[in-house]
């Protein structure tokens, strides 16, 4: 693929920040959290924003960290908003007042994606490592009376899956019109806590028969089930493949094509302090790397599903192998599929390693 | 859909009123050439005529009122038959109330 026939992005996934006051032992964050002194300003955003908009992003996750943290945040939303760009705001709910909420909608944004951790009290409280389950309810009770568009994102892994019908209960009585039920995708916190977090066969086909009977009784809200990789035999089509769909600018203005790929170190990610977003689009060699087929070695590069899954995660492959080029593990046709089906036999782990700044060294 | 009244037999009410929900902008994209419906995690892109026809949805215009005035520029278009299935189809997803 030449860089004048890539074709535009759909999608931005900008995290305004790293700071949280929850400390999910699964976060998408890197290991090495940016620190808010290294923070885009809003004006560095709104740049940001306008080039995306020429370049064709028609719509942005603002996430973080959790963005309510930003005391601007009001203003990159309305850069956003002023950029024909359709902004969602991706957020624990802690923090989240009916005062705040006018603010953000009244600046322009679109929908509200808001974080569960588990059905009940505890063990939400739990997994986010933090009291929030009532915060989180409050939350849910402002984006309802506002009438915004709410999806609920829960991260589903061993401790949670056997809830899932009651997380589902929760979701609609809180009024969401959808929910998204994502599986832990194993990079990052989520690898290094993966004997933790890593369900069983039996757990996720009992999931699956209760999502089946939810959708045959209602169609509402709506459930999104996002495959749990490590046991499907085939691997999932990374954001629809490497720089293909969308890219992702972190606090610091490091852009990427997926929020894991900062843990593949010998990427040199642009940044938008230093290049247009159209350079880094179209030619940036991070953006480049895997983009395509030709990047590709056996078992991918003569398979017939190579245009389907794009030979799968970069950053799995990279986590599990050292090497981002090769095969996702997660594939059966994966010289490499021993380490994952090895995981899945493992003895499991009851202790989280939290998620919090320079904890990733120390473990 | 189970609701009954959600069938498509409905777009023949003539008090319906399409319009978009409230989730869903419709914008042209310049870029692409296209109009797209936008909404939560997902984009949507339009056929031209499509497009057309969503832009009349604003909550003021019946089924019949859209019809008459496409009709003003494609007096030779079969809309009486392919306009309320249009409609009805776009209903179903949920996209217009």
């Amino acid at each position: 693929m030449t860089t004048t026939d890539v074709p535009p992005p759909w999608g931005l996934l900008a995290e305004v920040t790293h700071a949280c006051p929850l400390h999910c032992p699964y976060c998408s964050n890197p290991l090495e959290l940016v620190r808010p002194s290294a923070e885009l300003s809003a004006a560095e955003w709104t740049r940001v924003f306008g080039e995306a908009a020429e370049l064709g992003i028609v719509q942005a996750h603002v996430s973080g960290g959790e963005p309510l943290l930003r005391a601007d945040l009001a203003e990159i939303v309305a850069a956003a908003h002023r950029a024909g760009v359709y902004t969602q705001l991706v957020t624990s709910g802690v923090g989240l007042t009916a005062g705040r909420l006018a603010e953000l909608l009244a600046a322009g944004l679109n929908s509200v994606q808001l974080s569960l951790q588990d059905a009940r009290r505890p063990g939400s409280d739990l997994i986010a490592g933090r009291v929030s389950y009532a915060e989180k309810e409050e939350a849910a009770g402002v984006i309802r009376d506002a009438g915004a568009p709410f999806g609920l994102n829960v991260v589903l892994h061993r401790r949670n899956l056997d809830n899932l019908r009651e997380i589902i209960e929760v979701g609609a009585r809180w009024g969401a019109d959808r929910i998204e039920l994502a599986n832990t995708q194993f990079y990052g916190w989520a690898l290094r806590n993966r004997a933790a977090l890593l369900p069983t066969r039996d757990q996720l086909d009992a999931a699956k028969a209760v999502v089946a009977a939810w959708r045959a009784e209602r169609d509402a809200p709506e459930l999104v089930w996002v495959l749990p990789d490590y046991y499907e035999g085939v691997p999932k089509p990374c954001m629809g493949g490497w720089g293909a769909r969308t890219i992702t600018v972190g606090p610091d203005g490091t852009a990427l094509p997926c929020p894991a790929a900062y843990a593949i170190p010998d990427l040199d990610a642009p940044n938008v302090r230093e290049r247009p977003l159209g350079w880094i689009w179209t030619e940036s060699p991070a953006f480049n790397a895997y983009r395509g087929t030709e990047w590709m070695s056996e078992p991918c590069r003569s398979c017939p599903r190579r245009e389907v899954d794009f030979g799968g995660c970069r950053c799995q492959a990279h986590a599990l192998t050292g090497d981002a080029a090769r095969t996702d593990p997660a594939c059966a046709l994966s010289p490499d599929h021993d380490l994952v089906r090895a995981a899945t036999e493992a003895p499991r782990a009851d202790e989280f390693v939290y998620r919090r700044p320079g904890r990733s060294v120390s473990g | 859909m189970t609701d009954p009244a959600a069938a498509p037999a409905d777009s023949a009410d003539p008090a319906w009123r399409p319009t978009l929900d409230g989730s869903i902008v419709l914008r042209y994209d310049r870029v692409r050439g296209a109009d797209l419906l936008l909404m939560p995690e997902r984009a949507v892109r339009l056929s031209g005529t499509g497009g057309r026809i969503l832009r009349l949805c604003d909550g003021s215009r019946t089924v019949d009122g859209i019809i008459a005035e496409l009709a003003e520029t494609f007096p030779d278009a079969p809309l009486d038959a392919e306009v309320p299935v249009f409609l009805d189809r776009v209903r179903a997803r949920g996209w217009l109330r």
